[in-house]
């Protein structure tokens, strides 16, 4: 089999080194993937869009059909990991083991369960780690980027940015968070169900954007057509139906980010994680 | 000889990515840990990205955000600025990597659930053996 695989991956290589000599050189200001439409993104985004990004207007605008089916095919990941490991029955074991936070004493209860507290935390082995500092800096840590996730996100139109980055810093904060205690304290800011929805929500304003131009008589992701709900003319109406999806798709990725992780660190069973 | 090494220095970003693509691909068909197979698509994604990314470069061009807005209605010159197009494609082909290097993981841990093993001739003869049993 590894020969086999080796002669493959040599024919092919030899192929791309032999279509390479034919490909433009670095650099190139006239290769063909900088002629046909790319020029005419860069000539009118600001007069038809009114976003000097020409990756974002390009990405939510000009091919909103693709970015729109990106989001769906994000969320559907989120879907397919829920049903292949997520297990809904699963037997609770008889005596649940608890630690005092302070000092560090794992308790076991035999029968019911202690109330949910501060001063106490539900562990799923006698030996989980206990890092102080680390829980500490990263809970510091979290508001800082989650405000910068929504500067990522705000600020797409002017600076690099959008929704897909700043969506994944946000999820990215909530998973720091997630790392650095447990997995149930995550659960307990955000529920799996909130998270779900979150992510459907996402795509559903992406998509609802869209159809609310058709309802308004003009084209699928038409934005043009915002234009009297937003009491903008219609160049700026662009640019906020832009943001609006952006903010769609900034949603759908952080819920899934952080549905794919919490499924994927537990193997479907929510408890402590990682 | 010069123009030899002038063309393969002019075309580097290709070869960086053909090594990589190559990498990847020897990994999702040599190797025998379901990890490692996933490891190695994602390196052949890196390389693809790469390539794309490439592409969009211009010399001397600056990114892709307009620079006069208000009031100068003066003509925008495309040679300034990258190609704004492999950028869009390439941002959403990540984040949708990182969604299916989750579908995948998933897949591996469903497999781990049921063979308790990650090795492919593991699997592939304890499948083996159930079918001769039947």
């Amino acid at each position: 089999m590894k020969a086999i695989g080796f002669v493959i991956v040599l024919l092919t290589g030899g192929f791309l080194i032999y279509a390479a000599a034919d490909f433009p050189g670095w650099g190139d200001p006239n290769s063909p993937a900088s002629l046909h439409v790319s020029p005419y993104y860069l000539e009118n985004t600001v007069e038809q869009t009114h976003v000097p990004n020409a990756v974002t207007s390009v990405v939510a605008d000009y091919r909103g059909y693709d970015t729109m089916f990106e989001t769906t095919v994000i969320f559907t990941a989120g879907v397919v990991c829920f049903f292949l490991l997520r297990t809904l029955l699963r037997k609770e074991p008889e005596d649940r083991l608890y630690r005092h936070v302070l000092t560090g004493v794992t308790i076991r209860v035999k029968e019911g369960k202690l109330p949910p507290s501060e001063e106490f935390e539900r562990i799923d082995t006698t030996w989980t780690p206990h890092d102080l500092i680390i829980k500490t800096i990263c809970r510091l840590l979290v508001p800082f980027v989650q405000i910068f996730a929504l500067y990522v996100i705000c600020f797409g139109h002017y600076s690099p940015g959008g929704g897909f980055q700043g969506g994944v810093i946000l999820g990215a904060s909530i998973i720091v968070y997630a790392i650095s205690t447990d997995l149930r304290s995550e659960l307990q800011r955000i529920r799996e169900k909130t998270d779900a929805l979150l992510s459907a929500f996402g795509v559903f304003l992406y998509a609802g954007t869209g159809a609310l131009c058709l309802l308004l008589g003009f084209n699928f992701l038409d934005y043009h057509a915002l234009a009297p709900i937003l009491f903008v003319n219609r160049v700026m109406a662009r640019s906020h139906g832009i943001f609006i999806v952006e903010v769609g798709v900034g949603i759908a990725v952080m819920g899934t980010m952080i549905w794919i992780y919490s499924v994927l660190a537990s193997r479907g069973h929510y408890d402590e994680g990682l | 000889m010069e123009d030899i090494v002038q063309t393969v220095v002019a075309k580097y970003n290709y070869w960086i990515y053909i090594t990589l693509m190559m990498m990847g691909l020897y990994a999702m068909i040599a190797k025998n840990n379901l990890i490692k197979k996933i490891v190695g698509m994602n390196i052949f994604q890196t390389a693809i990205i790469l390539f794309y990314v490439s592409i969009g470069v211009k010399k001397g061009a600056t990114i892709p955000i307009i620079k006069a807005l208000h009031g100068h209605h003066e003509a925008i010159n495309p040679a300034e600025y990258m190609n704004p197009l492999p950028h869009v494609l390439m941002l959403t082909a990540i984040v949708v990597g990182v969604a299916t290097l989750g579908v995948a993981l998933a897949f591996a841990i469903r497999v781990y659930n049921r063979y308790n093993t990650l090795e492919e001739d593991e699997i592939l003869s304890q499948i083996r053996t159930k079918t001769e049993e039947i």
